[in-house]
This record gives structure tokens, sequence and C-alpha cells, in this order.
């Protein structure tokens, strides 16, 4: 009995030698986005007490696939409004993953979006299309938290950029996102390139765009696509770029 | 006694105890290799990104749960099975000191938990290189046509959306924390009556364990609770181990870099734990009435 005391008192010395370590761990969890889920009672009443008890015993990713799976069930029978409560739990428990708050923004703006326009229950075509723009919002909701959760990686800067682009023609903001994309550590080789692009579409910020095309132009031969060279020359027309200045056509002619 | 009787009595020790909890080891190989079958013919149907994402979490919540259910229900039955088939007695007769005993218990846990973490990783691996290997197979299939840097870009997501070299540091990461609840299983069977109890007790310092980290913040940071709440929420920060240190693999999955601090720091954290534990299970048998 004393022994299993002085072990309950050996405890406790070691518990108060461990609390700087502990804790600055955690610190150091946090700094490097690990363990960011705030386990809540907002949380539980989401996930019910089970999946809870189970997220909190270390099996988050696990909870948060078999919601993903539940989800995509949701999906293959058109029920958005449970679609949309699943990806909300399966975002909320890993906002990590940028497959989650991809796929649930693609669910609502793209797939829940075009349900809704053709609906045929509703014969108003403005409540049509009041439904279409809230999933399109809801998209582009679950893509800025998703930034927010995600602000060092590039995939869900140019999924809002595509959001924006295809959705809303909204191409300044299309290219704002691209831009934001394409100064991350792991940004793909386009994101400058569709940034540009989106600029030469926004009316007042063609010369702009032309010099940014034209700096990649410059860059070399990779650079050179079609699209490049198509945007370049719709360009060069409206700002009456003069003849010598312009850049030779594929065919490396100068375009008369 | 001699030094060298000492060194000679520790491997056996551990190989007998490495032998005893042979059935529940092969077990959780078997559950661990369906879950693993079940999961890649089910995710048939997902995305090739889905289907990576679903098999890594499956893979290493299984391999989570597996080592860690290996570890309590292995290492409850050893002291109890000792006392029970007399073995414990005949042992202690001979010049080995208690400590040695419970060092060779723990080595011996320690070493099947190794194994089967080694095993359970291998299979996943393997799974997981095939179905990468038919992806981008079936990649290249139907990119036939597309310029060579297209579908260099094409492989090269695919490579990224399967393999991630972080797994491996998650994987000593769940190793580590099977050996702290090994060990903590041990301390706490020292002065168990039953192998049964045991596992309860365990069961319950398991989910203690991950609120641990919650109510350290809650002690530490809220100021306006009461003092009997306060004192409560101090003795479960001492008491118990921080467990939610130690679930690093969720996050490794969704593409978070471990930082070489992180990963030393908490694997210090799980050896200091597994020691610490170790040493008091030794100090509670020393002087356990047999």
């Amino acid at each position: 009995m004393s022994r299993g005391l002085i072990a309950l008192a050996v405890l406790m010395v070691v518990g108060v030698v461990k609390l700087p370590l502990e804790r600055n761990l955690a610190a150091l969890h946090r700094q490097e986005h690990f363990l960011g889920v705030e386990f809540n009672l907002d949380l539980r009443e989401k996930i019910g007490q089970l999946g809870f008890m189970a997220a909190l015993s270390g099996f988050r990713a696990i909870v948060a696939d078999a919601l993903f799976i539940q989800a995509y069930a949701a999906w293959e029978n058109t029920e958005w409004g449970r679609m949309l409560l699943l990806f909300r739990h399966v975002t909320t428990l890993q906002p990590r993953v940028m497959l989650f708050w991809d796929t649930a923004a693609w669910h609502m703006a793209w797939n829940a979006s075009v349900a809704a326009m053709n609906d045929q229950k509703q014969p108003r075509l403005a409540l049509r299309v009041k439904a279409q723009r809230e999933y399109f919002a809801l998209g582009k909701d679950f893509l800025e938290r998703g930034i927010k959760n995600n602000p060092d990686r590039p995939d869900l800067y140019e999924a809002l950029a595509r959001l924006y682009k295809e959705k809303y023609k909204d191409h300044e903001r299309a290219s704002e996102y691209y831009a934001k994309a394409s100064v991350l550590p792991e940004a793909r080789t386009f994101d400058r390139r569709f940034s540009a692009y989106e600029l030469s579409y926004c009316e007042g910020r063609e010369r702009e765009a032309y010099e940014r095309l034209l700096s990649l132009y410059n860059e070399g031969e990779k650079e050179r696509l079609p699209t490049l060279i198509k945007r370049l020359k719709f360009l060069e027309e409206k700002l009456a770029i003069p003849q010598e200045e312009r850049v030779p056509d594929k065919l490396n002619k100068i375009v008369k | 006694m001699t030094s060298g009787e000492n060194a000679s009595t520790l491997p056996e020790m551990n190989a007998s105890t490495y032998a005893k909890p042979y059935r529940p080891f092969s077990y959780v190989l078997l559950i661990f290799a369906l879950v693993l079958i079940g999961s890649s013919i089910f995710m048939a149907q997902f995305s090739f990104q889905q289907e990576f994402q679903i098999l890594k979490d499956v893979s290493l919540g299984a391999i989570s749960i597996f080592t860690s259910l290996l570890a309590i229900v292995a290492t409850a039955r050893l002291l109890p099975q000792d006392m029970e088939d007399r073995i414990l007695y005949t042992i202690l007769a001979k010049p080995v000191p208690r400590f040695e005993y419970v060092l060779g218990k723990i080595a011996g846990v320690l070493l099947l938990l190794g194994i089967s973490t080694l095993v359970m990783g291998a299979a996943f691996l393997l799974v997981l290189f095939f179905r990468e290997q038919a992806v981008l197979h079936a990649t290249v299939r139907q990119m036939s046509g597309a310029p060579p840097d297209q579908v260099a870009d094409a492989l090269r997501v695919v490579r990224s959306s399967a393999f991630n070299l972080d797994i491996f540091p998650g994987m000593v990461i769940i190793y580590l924390k099977a050996c702290l609840l090994a060990a903590l299983t041990l301390f706490v069977s020292t002065f168990a009556t039953s192998n049964i109890f045991t596992v309860v007790v365990m069961a319950f310092i398991y989910f203690i364990g991950h609120l641990q980290a919650t109510a350290r913040e809650y002690w530490l940071q809220e100021h306006g609770s009461g003092l009997i709440a306060r004192i409560f929420f101090a003795v479960l920060t001492l008491i118990f181990p921080d467990l939610q240190a130690f679930n690093l693999v969720d996050d490794i999955v969704a593409g978070t870099a471990i930082s070489l601090a992180l990963f030393t720091k908490t694997a210090v954290l799980g050896v200091f734990y597994t020691t610490i534990y170790t040493l008091l299970a030794a100090f509670v048998f020393y002087g356990k009435e047999l």
C-alpha cells in the first residue's frame, strides 16, 4: 500500500516535470498545423456521441472518412441538404485535408447548383436561379474556410479561382486567387499563366494583363502556349500595340 | 549472482514474454489484413485521391488501434498468467532480481509490438504500392496521346497523392504510443487483482489520456472555474499521460509535414513515459507479496 502511495507521489512529481515539455509540444503542434481540431460541445452535437468519442480517442480521420462515405452516398441519392451537413462535419474533423474542402465545394457549386437550376418541381425561374446562387455561395464558403485553415497550400486558391471564373464569371477575382496560388511553395506552373489570362478579360486592366502576358512570353518557348499567344494577340489589337512591338504568331510571322 | 547470470536471464524472460501473447498477435494481423483487403475492394468506386486518402486513414488508424489493443491486452495478462501458472515463483526462486523480471517482461512486449507494427506497416505499404502502380498504369493508358509534360504532371499528382515519406515517422510515433501503453499497463497490473481489472482500468486511462491536453489547457488558462474543478483538472493533468500528442498520423496523411523538432520531442516524451512507468512498475512489484 505504502509503495502504491509513493508511486502516486512520484507520478505527481513526474507530472510537474513533464508539464513544460507537454505544453511546449502542444505549442509546436499548433505552430505546425497538427491537432488543429477543437473538441467542444458544438462538434459533439454535430457528429454524435459515438463519433465524438471515436474522434477524441485518436480516430478522427476514420470518423471523417466514414462521414465522407455517407456524403458520397447522399450525393448518389441527390440528397443535397444531408450532403451539405455531412461535408460540414467532415471538414470540421479534418480541416487539413484539401480533398474534403475541394470535393464539398465542387458538389455544392457544380452538382447541387445545376440540380437546383434543373429542378422540375420548381416552375418559377427566379426561385431556381436563387437556389442556384445559394449553392454557389455554399461552395465559395467551403473554399474560403478551407483557405483559412490551409493558407499555405495552393489547391484551394486554385479551386476558388475556378469557381469565380466559371460560376460567377468574375475574372478579376479569379485572377487574384490564381495569383495568390502562384506565390505559394507547391504552386503549379499554370497558376501564373492563368492569373494573367483571367486578367486579360478584365475591362480597364488590359495594359497590366498585356505586360504580364508579355513577360511570360519572354520567359521562353515553354510559356509560349496557344492560349497565351491568343490572349496576347487580342490585347495587342485592343491596346493598338505598334506592329514592330507585337509578338510573332505561332508560325513565326508578324501579324498584320 | 554474477553479471553473467544477469545477462543470460533477460533474453530468456524476453523470449517467454514474446511467445505468450502470440495468439492475440496473430488475430490482430488477420483482422488487419481483412480490413486492408476489404477497404481496397470497397474503394474501387472512388477517385484515386479519395481512394488513397481513405486507404491511408483506415490503414494507419487500424495500425494505431491494433497496436494499442495489443499493448494493453498482451501486457495485462503477463503477471496474472505467470502467477496463475506458478512460473513467476519458479523464476523468482532463482537469483533473478524482480527488476530484471519486470524489464524482461516489458522488453518482450516491446519486441512483439515492434514486430506487429513492422508487419502491419509493410502490409499497408505493399497495398498502397500496388494500388499506386495500378493507378499509374491506368493514367498512362488514358493519356497515351497527351504531350509528355502533361503525362509527367499527371503521374506526379498520382505519386504525391499515394505516398508520403512522413508516414514513416508517423508509424514510429504509433509504436511509441503503444510502448507507453504497454508500460502503463504493466504498472497497473502490478497492483491489479486480475487481468480484466487491468484492461478495464486501461480503457479508462486511454480515454482520459486523450482528454488530458484539454484538461491541462483548462487548468492552466481558465481562471473563472471553482477551486475543486481546478484541483480535479490539475490531478488529471499531472497523473495521466497526454495521449493526444501521439495522434499525428491524421494530419500526416492530410499532407502536413512533420518536422525533426516535432518528431524528436514527441519521441522523447514517449520514451520518457515508457521509462517512468516501467520503473514505477518495478518499484511496486518489489513490494508485492507473492
